[in-house]
């Protein structure tokens, strides 16, 4: 049987890991559309000046 | 770019609530493992990481076929989502079995047949991605991508079945375990109900991710589109 010890702390590591992932893929999408929105925005006045 | 549907403000909501929930059953449901403890508990999200991952490169594939005989742009842009998102549920998969692995075989990482497939399929996809970069014409990317994901797909049910077909010391959660197995353990009711509702859970988590990832995709082309104007 392994220790408690050492069993929660690898648990803990796995659901780290699996929180940060996944929430840094989150802020990622967030950026990306954010940005996007933008360049749209940018381009859009662009073409209204011409 | 239309606003948000309201349908998609409700799923991703929904997803928190799930994620929530699951990540409740898992501490405060589930029972206690005799032998593992308290580190099986990974098993709950990593079985489901890994379910949605392979869900999404299936889709992908699905996508490329309607891609190749419809010729719209629209299946490369949800073949692109599911291969991304796939991608990252698939790399959580991994890493956190290669956390469980460290305590229950001694190692973080071993060269066999479903962690070594599991690695080749998550480089078959990253490959994908950066291939994809390489190709500037939409058309010819968009066919590219599409045959790439269905050669790709192939290595899904090869991940799939490897614990099946090869002598493995993965245990095998549903099927005979290898007698190499190493790390099993039986399933109490309440580790099953704990597993299906992860896996639930999981699966809409995607599905809201996916929504939001093609609605980003169809913006990402609308600006394309409009640089692509100015240049002419």
């Amino acid at each position: 049987m392994l220790e408690y010890s050492i069993s929660i702390k690898y648990m803990l590591a796995g659901y780290g890991v699996i929180l940060t992932v996944l929430a840094l893929y989150i802020i990622s999408l967030f950026t990306r559309w954010r940005s996007l929105k933008r360049d749209l925005q940018t381009l859009n006045e662009f073409q209204k000046k011409q | 770019m239309k606003p948000q549907p309201l349908a998609l403000k409700a799923l991703s909501v929904i997803s928190v609530l799930l994620f929530l929930s699951a990540l409740g059953m898992v501490f405060f449901y589930a029972p206690l493992e005799i032998t593992m403890n308290y580190v099986q508990k990974i098993f709950y999200f990593h079985i489901a990481n890994a379910w949605v991952g392979m869900l999404g490169f299936i889709a992908a594939a699905v996508a490329g076929v309607l891609y190749l005989v419809k010729h719209d742009q629209k299946w490369d842009i949800v073949g692109l989502a599911a291969v991304e998102i796939s991608l990252v549920f698939f790399l959580i998969a991994i890493i956190s079995g290669s956390i469980w692995a460290r305590p229950t075989w001694g190692a973080y990482w071993t060269w066999e047949p479903r962690l070594t497939t599991a690695a080749i399929l998550e480089m078959v996809y990253i490959a994908y991605l950066l291939l994809r970069q390489g190709i500037d014409d939409p058309d010819r990317r968009a066919r590219f991508s599409a045959v790439y994901t269905l050669i790709g797909s192939i290595s899904v049910p090869i991940t799939f079945m490897s614990i099946r077909l090869f002598r493995t010391i993965h245990p095998v959660v549903i099927g005979t375990n290898s007698s190499a197995s190493t790390g099993s353990f039986d399933m109490t009711s309440k580790m099953l109900v704990t597993m299906f509702f992860a896996l639930f859970s999981f699966s809409v988590i995607f599905i809201t991710l996916f929504w939001h990832r093609i609605r980003q995709g169809q913006l990402a082309q609308q600006v394309e589109q409009l640089k692509l104007e100015e240049l002419q």
